[in-house]
């Protein structure tokens, strides 16, 4: 993990948490670390990341390129919610609870695709699946020391360069026309 | 850097360290006096600029230490449409850091036509608003523009049309790079007759005083610059402050009232210190200067009342908080066939001019604007907003989000808002901010004009990106101000005590010691660039104050 990743989960806590945390949180954050290596989770349980997986394939599906799960952005919400995200668990551990009641009691992640799209455009307008939607882009795009978009594959495919600087010109236009 | 004990009297106590409140500090330190500079916020990367992130989700989520804006759950605010209505929380925020907005500015430079200062006098006044001459000249402000651009930092093309104002000196550095919304908008300027120009920003583009220039990096409005490029108050005139000896920077100060003795001069400033537990504190100082933003500004006059000044210090002409002018919005967005790639380098790369000066035989509306074209997202930033008459989630959002990347150009233009009494900074009677003090309340609806004006805006820009070539356009609905970033208006300049709240050399017309220098001091708004004159203002002001104060006597 870089420094900067581990300053910032560091920092990122509440100030209510700051003192739990600095004596407790080199084993917080390694503990993280290892588990994405191991593809264990630090706030999910297994069934939770499973179902947390699947709706965030459907918001940001794999198709001919690569979508959230080989963005591995479930890693990235995992590390969201014990981090700069941990005022949305509750909204989780809420939305988690109440997805039983959308699919008749099965797992949401053992349901065919269509289901799980279904399931999803009836709750589209809750707390919840607002918070999964925009928690998944932000781990396509967010840098991958974050957890998700795994080896850039978000940045690539919407054509982002993460390089330090730029020489003009940038873009199609600038460049057929030169300089000013 | 020069420490003072908060007991001991300083020349001057400042108020902000941002455009206003930097350059009070270089200018007085520089002459010699004593200053502490009150910052509420952090230090930032304050002297090692190099250790700005350009990570975008740590930009999000900074870190209080981190934080370069306020935050609207701890600095509270509040907002209305009117006086009729409740006010609801409001997300007002500006820069809160060393430096203060000009640390994550979009660095547009524009100097006030010459026009701009004597409107009333030009054009008339118009019913329900407060069209006023400002009581300072073109002519007299002219010599600190130019010395403002030169020792800040400015770059900018050298035109000579009227569509700029006079000049007596270039700028000092070239224009940014055309970037292909320069290209674009040169395109759609050859078919629509319109002039074009690289944008006037505070951004060198080569090696100026010390500081290298602009690498292009793209991580530019809303980030701490890396290289020190941005000619941020941060790096162009607090270290030459801070150098001299002179000048104290006092962050995490939260002040919250200037204190004035029996006979009605200011004495110094209680303030918070946030980061030893709230303590409070008081500074001493032998004259007052208030650089804290258009809206700060005027809430702490009101929140030093006393006495003697029962409706708030300055407040007299009882007008501290009126005339709030925040900036009025509304353009449109277009796709165009190839990848434009605005997201590298400076935000703004460039401005129509054709519509600053105001035709109301020709549009029905007095007043005028500075278009400017840019399509800057972060990837985040992008993703979130989402692509354009597309789903928000699934397989129809990713194939249009990856389809329109990178392919998009949003007219944001930057429009005349005339000054209206009823538009108001002033206290919450019930909404208490995190540190137990009424909140900030802001009411404003523009006047009716201003409204026509965002709709001449509006379809002007569909004009533009239509005969640049976009394929597909949308224009943006009319969206008045609710408050943010070039607040402006609110105690404002005259000579008149009856009808301003500081004088031609920023002096309170109430308090003899007591400077307000900032976008507070506006008259009228300008084209909604502010900070070029609210640095020379402070220019001019810190020229006075340092003649004045060798004479030992700042009451002139």
């Amino acid at each position: 993990m870089s420094d900067s990743r581990r300053s910032f989960l560091l920092k990122s806590f509440s100030a209510s948490t700051a003192a739990w945390l600095t004596a407790n949180w080199p084993a917080e954050v390694a503990a993280a670390e290892k588990a994405q290596a191991m593809g264990t989770f630090t706030y999910f349980t297994r069934a939770q990341a499973a179902d947390v997986d699947a709706m965030a394939a459907q918001i940001y599906p794999s198709t001919d390129t690569p979508g959230a799960k080989e963005a591995q952005v479930i890693y990235f919400i995992d590390t969201a919610l014990v981090t700069f995200a941990q005022d949305k668990q509750d909204v989780y551990a809420k939305g988690l609870a109440d997805l039983a009641s959308h699919t008749g009691g099965k797992a949401f992640a053992s349901l065919p695709a269509d289901q799980q799209i279904q399931v999803l455009t009836a709750m589209e307008k809750t707390p919840f699946f607002r918070t999964v939607r925009d928690h998944t882009i932000m781990g396509m795009f967010a840098s991958p020391q974050h957890g998700g978009n795994y080896k850039k594959v978000g940045w690539t495919q919407i054509g982002f360069d993460d390089s330090l600087n730029f020489r003009a010109p940038f873009g199609a236009y600038d460049k057929a026309e030169g300089t000013w | 850097m020069k420490k003072f004990k908060p007991s001991e009297e300083v020349d001057f106590v400042i108020v902000g360290s941002g455009a206003a409140g930097g350059v009070m500090a270089k200018q007085l330190a520089q002459a010699g006096f004593s200053v502490v500079v009150m910052e509420q916020g952090a230090w930032g990367a304050y002297g090692h600029e190099q250790d700005y992130n350009k990570d975008e989700l740590i930009n999000r989520f900074p870190s209080e230490e981190d934080r370069l804006l306020s935050d609207p759950k701890t600095q509270r605010n509040t907002f209305r449409r009117n006086a009729n209505e409740k006010a609801v929380a409001g997300s007002h925020n500006y820069g809160c850091v060393v430096g203060g907005g000009t640390v994550t500015y979009g660095a547009s430079s524009w100097r006030h036509l010459p026009y701009e200062f004597n409107e009333a006098s030009t054009f008339g006044t118009m019913k329900g608003t407060g069209i006023a001459d400002w009581p300072v000249s073109y002519a007299e402000i002219e010599p600190y523009y130019t010395q403002a651009e030169w020792e800040i930092g400015i770059s900018g093309p050298n035109i000579k049309t009227p569509l700029i104002a006079p000049m007596s000196k270039p700028y000092p550095c070239r224009p940014l790079p055309l970037k292909s919304s320069g290209a674009l908008m040169q395109k759609a300027a050859a078919k629509l007759n319109l002039t074009v120009t690289p944008n006037v920003a505070a951004i060198i583009t080569e090696p100026y005083n010390g500081r290298s220039g602009c690498i292009n990096c793209g991580a530019c409005s809303g980030y701490g610059c890396q290289v020190k490029a941005r000619s941020s108050s941060a790096v162009a005139l607090l270290p030459v402050a801070v150098a001299t000896g002179n000048c104290e920077i006092r962050v995490h100060s939260y002040v919250r009232a200037i204190e004035v003795d029996a006979s009605g001069r200011a004495t110094g400033v209680t303030y918070f210190d946030k980061a030893n537990n709230n303590q409070e504190n008081f500074q001493k100082a032998k004259c007052v200067v208030l650089s804290a933003n258009g809206t700060e500004t005027p809430r702490l006059l009101l929140l030093s009342k006393s006495n003697r000044f029962q409706h708030g210090l300055a407040n007299s002409s009882g007008i501290v908080g009126k005339y709030l002018m925040t900036g009025n919005g509304g353009g449109a967005s277009g796709l165009f066939p190839d990848p434009l790639n605005e997201y590298k380098g400076a935000v703004t790369g460039a401005a129509v001019l054709s519509y600053v000066p105001n035709d109301v035989k020709n549009r029905g509306f007095y007043g005028g604007g500075r278009m400017t074209a840019r399509g800057q997202m972060s990837p985040i930033q992008y993703g979130l907003a989402g692509p354009h008459g597309a789903p928000s989630w699934g397989a129809g959002y990713k194939k249009a989000l990856i389809e329109q990347a990178n392919r998009r150009l949003t007219m944001v233009n930057f429009i005349s808002q005339l000054p209206v009494e009823t538009n108001v900074v002033d206290l919450d009677p019930e909404v208490k901010d995190a540190w137990g003090l009424p909140a900030m309340r802001i009411t404003t609806t523009s006047h009716e004009n201003d409204f026509k004006a965002m709709q001449f805006f509006i379809d002007r820009s569909v004009d533009i990106l239509k005969a640049a070539g976009a394929t597909e356009v949308w224009a943006d609905q009319v969206n008045d101000s609710k408050g943010g970033a070039h607040a402006r208006g609110t105690a404002r300049m005259g000579n008149d005590p009856k009808t301003s709240v500081v004088n031609k050399y920023h002096r309170a017309h109430d308090v003899p010691n007591l400077f307000v220098v900032d976008g507070s001091s506006f008259v009228t708004g300008g084209r909604n660039h502010p900070t070029m004159t609210i640095s020379a203002l402070a220019y001019r002001c810190a020229d006075h104050l340092v003649k004045a104060a060798k004479t030992g006597n700042v009451t002139i």
